[in-house]
């Protein structure tokens, strides 16, 4: 079966039966949508919340914002109905942990809240999500039934 | 002075603070140990974030990372990554018995060194720059390269798709250490830093 990487700040979109991985999910958010009518799916690996806060924003996938727009606008173009996509996000994770006050290491918090507020907007639906804590995911989107598995060091292995 | 030319000196005073840096957590190190401690020459490198990973031997790969503040007049973050076998190596060199896994002890240790070579950087750079700069505490996490890489990734992500990455490699008798380092200033700090150095 055919599985497709998808990199840091990154995006790519396959159809049925094909697998999307990204490895080692931190404070980054992994959005995974999936058309299950034309079983087409995409994966996005977001870095930051929002595109508007940085004036270094020329790569769409990095940020939560922009990259589930172009997300959904390459899915279309493969073929999927936005209407019939739904969302299941993962990781977003405070990897690190100080006293003081320091709002990088907020950051996976941010990306997620981030992105259920997007996803809010565009309407489509999360329908399971696997974030916070404090460990790395590794992360597997089906496009064929829209399966996500969720892998973690000492955290075991789940389906959402 | 265009934003280009300003990223590329910051990049060469980086790099130099990474050469002073690594010499000085070496002898600290050495003198710590008392005992003689190779070093090769530091590797710096600017490169891509999104193939930092695959440098430390891919994103699930489990590595020790030491993360700490820096604060006063300086703020921003470093840190310190080992693999898991550079880790138990260190360990062995630091602790009088032998070191399978690693437990309460060994992590405190690493943590500790973690803190030297973090100083190590830090004195470099506060000398260059005559800038009071403290460390913070350590804080150590054990998982996924890609997930404990995507804390400096995202920092560097804010200003720039490059991250600044120094490799220094040491050995002391059959243990050989690999530890990778990452500086990170924030912007305001960037920007005091090549205030003091009369660039700005």
């Amino acid at each position: 079966m055919k599985v497709i990487k998808v990199g840091m700040a990154d995006l790519k979109v396959t159809k049925a039966p094909g697998i999307l991985t990204t490895l080692g999910l931190g404070s980054c958010v992994g959005i995974a949508l999936h058309d299950g009518v034309n079983k087409i799916a995409g994966l996005a690996h977001a870095m930051l919340p929002s595109s508007d806060e940085i004036s270094n924003n020329h790569n769409k996938a990095k940020f939560v914002d922009t990259g589930i727009d172009m997300l959904i606008e390459k899915m279309i173009m493969e073929g999927a109905n936005k209407n019939h996509l739904v969302a299941k996000i993962a990781g977003g994770s405070q990897m690190f942990s100080f006293s003081s006050n320091n709002n990088i290491l907020k950051i996976g918090e941010r990306n997620v809240l981030a992105t259920r507020k997007k996803l809010k907007e565009l309407g489509i639906k999360i329908i399971s999500e696997d974030t916070g804590g404090n460990y790395g995911r590794t992360i597997e989107l089906n496009s064929e039934d829209g399966s996500l598995m969720v892998k973690t060091i000492g955290h075991g292995i789940r389906f959402i | 002075m265009g934003k280009e030319r300003i990223d590329n000196f910051l990049i060469d005073v980086l790099k130099e603070i990474g050469n002073i840096g690594s010499g000085n957590a070496i002898t600290a190190l050495a003198n710590m140990l008392s005992k003689k401690i190779n070093m090769s020459v530091p590797k710096v490198r600017i490169i891509d974030f999104k193939d930092i990973s695959t440098i430390l031997g891919g994103e699930e790969e489990v590595v020790v990372g030491i993360y700490l503040n820096l604060e006063k007049d300086i703020e921003g973050n470093i840190m310190f990554i080992l693999d898991m076998e550079s880790a138990v190596n260190l360990l062995n060199m630091l602790l009088p018995r032998q070191i399978e896994e690693l437990d309460e002890l060994s992590i405190s240790a690493l943590s500790e060194v973690g803190n030297i070579v973090a100083s190590s950087y830090v004195n470099a750079l506060s000398t260059l720059t005559d800038l009071k700069i403290a460390v913070s505490v350590p804080s150590l996490a054990i998982d996924m390269a890609g997930a404990i890489l995507s804390v400096p990734a995202i920092q560097f992500g804010l200003v720039s798709d490059k991250a600044l990455f120094i490799e220094t490699i040491f050995q002391e008798g059959d243990n050989l250490v690999k530890g990778s380092l990452f500086l990170l200033p924030d912007i305001e700090s960037f920007e005091k830093i090549l205030l003091l150095l009369g660039v700005l």
